[in-house]
């Protein structure tokens, strides 16, 4: 059974990556920016995959994603209550509302 | 050939899914899309031969996250609003950065220097025993540390996310900017008037 090497894996994470970068960059709803995120820690956890099994399958690639899983997780919790708060109070989720701290 | 051809479906379900959530201009459909994109890497994960990562993918993200953004997207939701419309910056501008994210990324990747022990990809089943036994062997401490984590963002998102001043339904914003503001509506009667 033929193996799929490591880059075509690593082309897809990139992308995945990059299509999560610019959803950051160009989205205007907190939501979709939380949700960008998201898509580019998935990203980085299938890096860390096709690493750890390019190295003979070294298990620490996998462990470093179930780490990043985690982090993701807490990261979505936090991260959505607060915009539920914003949006209680401001009654917006639009970033370009909510400029307050800018100088 | 077969494990070729189930990482090629796996690509263009993960690039499609992923396009269409950074573009899509439903809110809901973003969300939809996005757990297209999960479940997609749960399967990626299978092809990758990490059995419990794929377990935990589909649990975690399509259980717990993919319905914690669906409760935000609808309680975020202005009333009278039929879609959740979501403007977007110009999507030039994402797209010159994309690619400049891109070519830096592709640079990294291209100048890497082998590893010890690179190229060795070969089958070597789930690993989630050893997965298992890493976790609770040499790596307990960090395990223990990522739970107290995943506790105190629970804590911190109860407290965040919670009423001030104790149990009665505070009103929405547009309620509250009305001149006669009702006397402490229950909580049935605050549900019947958000969802006119």
């Amino acid at each position: 059974m033929d193996q799929i090497g490591l880059y075509p894996v690593l082309i897809v994470s990139a992308v995945l990556f990059v299509t999560g970068a610019a959803g950051v960059l160009t989205r205007r709803n907190a939501l979709i920016v939380l949700m960008s995120i998201e898509l580019m820690l998935n990203a980085v956890n299938l890096a860390f995959v096709a690493f750890s099994r390019q190295l003979g399958g070294a298990v620490e690639g996998q462990v470093f994603a179930v780490f990043v899983m985690a982090v993701a997780a807490a990261e979505a919790a936090v991260g959505l209550a607060l915009v539920i708060l914003i949006f209680r109070h401001r009654a917006t989720v639009d970033l370009k509302d909510l400029n307050i701290l800018r100088g | 050939m077969l494990s070729w051809l189930a990482f090629l479906v796996v690509a263009a379900v993960l690039l499609t899914g992923a396009i269409k959530a950074v573009t899509s201009a439903d809110l809901v459909h973003t969300v939809l899309w996005l757990a297209f994109v999960l479940v997609g890497t749960a399967v990626a994960y299978v092809v990758l031969q990490a059995d419990f990562l794929a377990a935990v993918q589909v649990l975690l993200y399509t259980g717990g996250v993919i319905t914690l953004m669906l409760f935000a997207v609808m309680l975020t939701r202005r009333r009278g609003e039929a879609g959740v419309p979501s403007p977007s910056r110009g999507p030039w501008r994402g797209l010159s950065a994309g690619l400049a994210v891109l070519l830096l990324v592709a640079t990294a990747v291209i100048r890497t220097v082998p590893l010890a022990g690179w190229g060795s990809a070969k089958p070597v089943g789930g690993r989630s025993a050893e997965l298992g036994a890493r976790f609770l062997g040499e790596l307990a401490l960090p395990f223990e540390v990522l739970s107290l984590l995943l506790l105190a963002a629970m804590i911190g998102a109860i407290v965040l996310a919670r009423r001030e001043g104790g149990r009665r339904p505070a009103p929405l914003r547009r309620q509250a900017a009305l001149p006669i503001p009702e006397p402490a509506p229950a909580p049935d009667e605050a549900a019947h008037g958000r969802s006119k």
